[in-house]
């Protein structure tokens, strides 16, 4: 009986710890900024309906059949970028997007790049085993 | 306890989930080419279809026969018939049409877009009602947690927790959620890292209760060390996720506690070492039992992945594997080598097949090893050029990584004709 009390209220208290944890994840805000407009919101959802992320990555997650996309807009020119999106690749198909998709796409591109560099080459080892990035 | 009148309906979980296995290795190898002859499917049925074809497989593979072990054994468990046995054929009829309507749809080109959960929203609502009815069964077929051994313990969490972060998973539909990129990944990969830990709590619960039932003893079940590492598993399952999200600019504290807590599985890591000599003797003894030689090679493969997983836990190292395939690696040594292998030692009880599946068992695991260690060698390369040839394009880059790329492919090939060799006597027992 005594164990099975012990059991339950480590049981109850991780999970009042991890719901708490959860709680505060939902109604924090971060540092970075929200998506600016409709257009890059769209530009979200096209990335969702495409299924972009099967291929390609952000901030490291995703796909490896083609690039991390986080940092594309500020490595490679918008010409560059709807060339691609235009076109597709040996790899890519041509998804048909329409001129407004595209730009929809490259606003949430240039929205992806204000919220971070994805670059793991850009980060700072410490000894702890820890990270950090200027 | 021998199967009675109402098994068959807690069977078929396990034979639906063999055949979603077969679809899941159909697209794997789909997929796989892509990387050896890239762009060979651009016209006909591009990669993102394949993937989620082949990733959604898996993921239904993995649930479908979880479920049906759990309840399987909880019936040998409480040595009566599963009550409510209607209302898991209700489940069971909602599961199976919501994920064939998945993967249908992905053959049209539908999805939602998220990873793993690649299918539009829509489909969330009938899954969730199959996991509450399921949630519902399990409840109602045992009346309170005292004096339960350990994995009953683990299947009510895993049973609990999978239905809280997979509706974590569609918070994404929240405008607030949705509209904040990185808050968005950080509550989706918490839901995620969560998710897969409540599977396996399902999965090692029973691979807890089939080493009772081989061993004929359930001492181990009920000993403070079983708790103990109950708990250290749900610790992990709550506060670990993080280590998926340590180059994502979320808030610092998350990355923090997630390196102090995947820390903890060094006690597990530890423990398997420590143990390995008694391991070892104990499984010499038990080989011969089918059921047995698969929670063995888990055994192994937990070993393997879980060292993996403590050195990509740690930030300082994670930045040279995260984003490569070397995490691909980790997450086909942790699906295949230990969720699919400890599955299909539950299907070998249950299903109990008269052929041994002694040549198909050997070609998984050798070509397993060699596939994995393909993946690493290809992770490591693309590590390399992230650090010091970020100047030469991806696909140089990927063309570079061909010959392991092959070696990947073909392993993939032996390794399907391996798990074939092993689900065909277990289909023919149906």
């Amino acid at each position: 009986m005594e164990r099975f009390r012990f059991k339950f209220i480590v049981f109850l208290f991780l999970s009042v710890v991890f719901f708490g944890y959860s709680a505060i994840l939902y109604f924090t805000e971060t540092e970075q900024p929200q998506i600016p407009n409709k257009s890059a919101q769209k530009g979200k959802m096209l990335w969702q309906q495409k299924n972009c992320v099967s291929c390609h990555q952000l901030y490291g997650l995703g796909g490896h059949l083609g690039p991390d996309l986080t940092n594309v807009y500020a490595i490679r020119s918008e010409e560059y970028i709807k060339a691609f999106l235009k076109s597709g690749t040996t790899v890519m198909p041509d998804y048909q997007l329409s001129e407004t998709e595209i730009q929809e796409l490259l606003e949430f591109f240039k929205y992806t790049n204000t919220t971070g560099v994805a670059d793991p080459a850009s980060f700072s080892k410490h000894l702890n085993g820890t990270i950090s990035q200027q | 306890m021998e199967p009675s009148h109402n098994n068959k309906y807690i069977k078929i979980f396990i034979t639906t989930g063999l055949l979603f296995l077969l679809s899941a290795l159909f697209f794997g190898l789909a997929g796989a080419l892509e990387y050896v002859v890239p762009g060979v499917w651009r016209n006909i049925f591009s990669f993102e279809k394949i993937r989620p074809l082949h990733v959604s497989s898996a993921v239904f593979w993995i649930l479908t026969t979880a479920i049906g072990s759990v309840l399987c054994f909880l019936k040998e468990h409480n040595e009566q018939n599963i009550k409510n046995i209607k209302i898991i054929r209700l489940a069971f009829y909602i599961f199976t049409f919501s994920f064939v309507g998945i993967l249908i749809s992905y053959c049209f080109g539908i999805f939602g877009g998220r990873e793993y959960w690649e299918f539009n929203p829509l489909f969330s609502i009938p899954i969730s009602m199959g996991w509450i009815l399921f949630i519902v069964v399990f409840l109602s077929n045992f009346k309170t947690l005292k004096k339960q051994p350990v994995y009953v313990w683990m299947w009510f969490t895993g049973a609990l927790f999978f239905l809280f972060t997979y509706l974590e998973s569609n918070l994404w539909l929240i405008p607030n959620i949705r509209n904040h990129l990185i808050k968005d990944m950080t509550i989706q990969w918490k839901s995620y890292g969560s998710m897969v830990g409540s599977w396996n709590m399902l999965i090692y619960g029973s691979s807890i209760y089939l080493l009772d039932k081989i061993s004929g003893s359930k001492k181990y079940s009920f000993s403070n060390i079983a708790f103990w590492l109950y708990f250290l598993g749900l610790f992990n399952l709550m506060f670990n996720w993080g280590h998926h999200i340590y180059t994502l600019p979320t808030q610092p504290y998350v990355k923090h506690i997630a390196y102090v807590v995947s820390m903890t599985e060094l006690l597990i890591f530890g423990r398997i070492i420590y143990l390995w000599k008694s391991s070892v003797t104990t499984a010499q003894k038990h080989f011969h039992i089918n059921s047995y030689r698969f929670l063995i090679g888990a055994d192994v493969w937990v070993f393997l992945t879980l060292g993996l997983a403590i050195l990509m836990s740690i930030p300082a190292l994670n930045i040279y594997m995260h984003g490569t395939h070397t995490v691909v690696a980790h997450t086909m040594g942790a699906t295949i080598g230990i969720n699919s292998m400890l599955l299909l030692a539950f299907a070998y009880d249950i299903l109990k097949p008269k052929t041994k599946p002694k040549f198909g068992y050997w070609l998984i695991n050798v070509s397993l090893v060699v596939f994995w260690i393909a993946l690493i060698v290809a992770g490591f390369s693309k590590a390399y050029w992230q650090f010091n040839n970020p100047e030469i394009p991806y696909g140089e880059m990927i063309a570079q990584l061909k010959p392991w790329f092959y070696v990947f492919f073909v392993s993939g090939i032996v390794l399907v004709i391996g798990l074939v060799m092993v689900i065909i006597p277990l289909l023919k027992r149906r």
